[in-house]
């Protein structure tokens, strides 16, 4: 689809809005005003309503008045018919907003005779044109003319006639017509309405029927040329929004956290990028729920609103089974913080099921979303239908800055680790868990396999559903391999055995030194005390002999004198 | 519904020789409105001398009374009385064609 704008130049068409949700979208503005546009389709398809609710919301939401001619319904019936999506047929048309006519052809009561035209139609449409100041009119099945009257030649040129006079009228007009048999319509009637034709039609695929829209053709304007499916709900009708394939929407670099704290240190410390898309992938009963509920639960923790898409259980159910890893989603649910909303995915199409989501999160206004599980949608739809899907709610989510968690169910039997719905490349993170299967156990191990734009860890870590809520634990590689379970129990065991025993063979170690020491110092003093006794026994022996020599030089003074003494007599005598 | 009242209503009043309540419709004088009228007066003139109503209803002056006898065609006969209600349009320059349409001569 061409989707880039044109500037707006005096020449293009001017538009009105149907404010039918994503039809506006499609045509880029509306209805071209104060032309006849064409509603074909087989029965039962929705062209009534469709003409009905462009006339009614013009009158709701635009404030133009509206001329409603019936061909085949009833006025009673036809008010009874939009009552129950929410309009007062009654009091519009007493306020003079809407007027009613039913124009009925009973063939039985009527004999041609000779030339006449259909003024009286004129006539009557203009008078309600006129006394309302209609801007929209619906002709709801004109064709019905056909099998009233049996002269075609006038029929045929007074509609011709008909359009023209609408288009004089500056009335944007809706005209439905039953689809023919390899034509638009069984009478032709798109020779004369050339301006915009939009073709519903209603497929029945395996099982599962969808209706879808198509503009055939819409002169002087650009359109989407697609088949986008519609859903008619109590509502009305919504054409599925157009998926913007600019890739331009704004990117937020907050963070939220996943619910464990073990995760988002495996994500760089933080968690998941606000407004992220995340896959969960993983093989049956590995805890993909449990993760997503524990997400869900992270989100209302933070106060932010949670929307929670299950196709395989129902809300009674996911809350009891939460229970007993510890999650209160009932309190969550009570404070208005998260809101599931179960559905099996076979209930309709896959296009209704995303316009039912858009609708939730439009009504709801979720910081965060969790569909559980996407691999359910492919019972809905073909598997490229489901990538389709996935990718215009990816979009779709993005642009409203929706963290989302999506969980996939992997087989077994898949060769490579793609999801089956092939979405892998399309989220922003994707988280998977393994079957780590040993020693007659089967365990989980979580990896990040992408996690676009931060840091995160490229280990296997243990994942482990506990009463108090999940945990990663680091996994164990040992010699015999990766240890899971009850063996990297046994192997922790046996480190923490190994680690006593050596405490305790350091304690006698210690022990030991310490005893050498004290003998060491023993040893040292007693040697320092003998040391001492012969330092002291070799001071006694300096001291006699000092002492000795003393007595002796003093002996020696003394016998000299006495000697000397006997030698002065001696000479004396 | 309304009508099968008023007719139910006005048959014991008027009894057996039946009136004939005729309307034609059209939209100012345009041929074939001119051409119809004369026709009617002339088949009235001949069958139904003396026994018969005529009204005529301009739509142009008075759009709103189109919707009630579901005028679509211009210009439409349309016999009120006797029931049941036929409509007969186009300038009924088909004498036959009145003739049966107005149950005044049976089908052969």
């Amino acid at each position: 689809m061409a989707s880039k704008k044109t500037p707006p130049s005096n020449k293009t068409v001017a538009k009105v809005p149907t404010g039918i949700t994503g039809l506006d979208e499609i045509t880029e503005g509306g209805l071209p005003a104060g032309r006849p546009t064409l509603i074909c389709g087989t029965a039962g398809v929705g062209k009534t309503l469709f003409g009905l609710e462009f006339v009614l919301k013009g009158a709701k939401l635009y404030n133009e008045p509206g001329v409603i001619v019936t061909f085949e319904e009833k006025p009673e019936d036809l008010a009874m018919n939009v009552a129950s999506l929410g309009y007062d047929l009654k009091k519009l048309q007493d306020k003079g907003i809407i007027s009613v006519d039913h124009v009925h052809v009973e063939r039985s009561e009527i004999e041609e005779t000779g030339e006449y035209d259909l003024e009286g139609l004129f006539i009557r449409l203009g008078y309600a044109i006129d006394s309302t100041g209609a801007k929209r009119v619906l002709l709801d099945t004109i064709e019905n003319l056909f099998s009233g009257l049996s002269n075609q030649g006038i029929l045929r040129a007074e509609l011709r006639r008909l359009f023209n006079w609408l288009k004089e009228k500056k009335v944007t007009a809706v005209i439905t017509a039953e689809k023919g048999d390899g034509t638009l319509t069984r009478q032709g009637l798109e020779e004369y309405v050339s301006d915009c034709v939009i073709l519903l039609d209603h497929r029945v695929t395996n099982q599962v029927s969808t209706r879808r829209l198509r503009i055939v053709k819409y002169r002087g304007s650009i359109h989407g040329t697609n088949e986008y499916p519609f859903l008619i709900d109590e509502e009305g009708i919504s054409v599925l929004p157009v998926t913007s394939l600019q890739l331009n929407n704004d990117v937020s670099s907050q963070r939220v956290s996943s619910g464990m704290p073990e995760l988002d240190s495996m994500l760089g410390g933080k968690g998941f990028f606000r407004g992220s898309t995340i896959l969960v992938s993983g093989t049956a009963g590995t805890g993909k729920t449990s993760i997503a509920a524990t997400f869900a639960d992270a989100s209302c923790k933070r106060r932010e609103k949670c929307l929670y898409f299950a196709f395989e259980e129902s809300p009674q159910q996911i809350i009891r089974n939460m229970r007993s890893i510890g999650l209160d989603l009932q309190k969550h649910m009570d404070e208005g913080l998260l809101r599931f909303h179960s559905s099996r995915p076979t209930l309709y199409g896959l296009e209704s099921h995303l316009v039912s989501i858009h609708k939730k999160i439009a009504a709801f206004k979720p910081k965060a979303i969790v569909l559980d599980p996407i691999t359910n949608l492919i019972i809905a739809g073909q598997i490229s239908d489901v990538k389709s899907i996935l990718l215009r709610l990816i979009d779709f989510v993005q642009s409203e800055k929706i963290t989302t968690m999506f969980t996939a169910l992997n087989l077994n039997t898949s060769p490579n680790e793609q999801t089956d719905e092939g979405v892998s490349s399309l989220v922003d993170a994707w988280l998977t868990i393994r079957d780590i299967e040993s020693n007659g156990e089967r365990n989980h191990g979580l990896y990040v396999m992408k996690s676009r734009g931060m840091k995160h860890s490229n280990q296997v870590r243990e994942f482990v559903i506990t009463d108090g809520g999940l945990k990663l634990v680091d996994v164990y590689v040992g010699a015999e391999g990766i240890l899971t379970g009850s063996s990297r129990e046994a192997q922790q065991l046996a480190e923490a055995t190994g680690l006593e025993l050596r405490t305790y063979a350091l304690g006698r170690k210690d022990r030991e030194i310490d005893r050498k020491r004290k003998v060491l110092e023993a040893t040292i003093s007693s040697l320092r005390e003998e040391f001492e006794s012969v330092q002291d026994e070799l001071n006694k022996t300096y001291l006699e002999e000092d002492l000795r020599k003393q007595i002796t030089e003093k002996n020696r003074a003394e016998l000299s004198l006495k000697r000397s003494n006997k030698t002065v007599n001696g000479k004396n005598k | 519904m309304a009508k099968t009242n008023k007719a139910v209503k006005k048959k014991p009043m008027q009894q057996s020789p039946e009136r004939w309540e005729l309307r034609l419709y059209v939209a100012g004088a345009t041929p074939k409105s001119m051409s119809a009228l004369e026709n009617l007066k002339r088949f009235c003139e001949e069958y139904l001398k003396n026994k018969y109503s005529l009204e005529v209803v301009d739509l142009l002056a008075h759009p709103q009374l189109a919707a009630g006898d579901q005028i679509l065609a211009i210009p439409t006969l349309v016999r009120k009385m006797p029931v049941p209600i036929r409509k007969i349009i186009g300038d009924l320059s088909n004498e036959e064609k009145v003739l049966v349409g107005l149950n005044l001569k049976p089908l052969n």
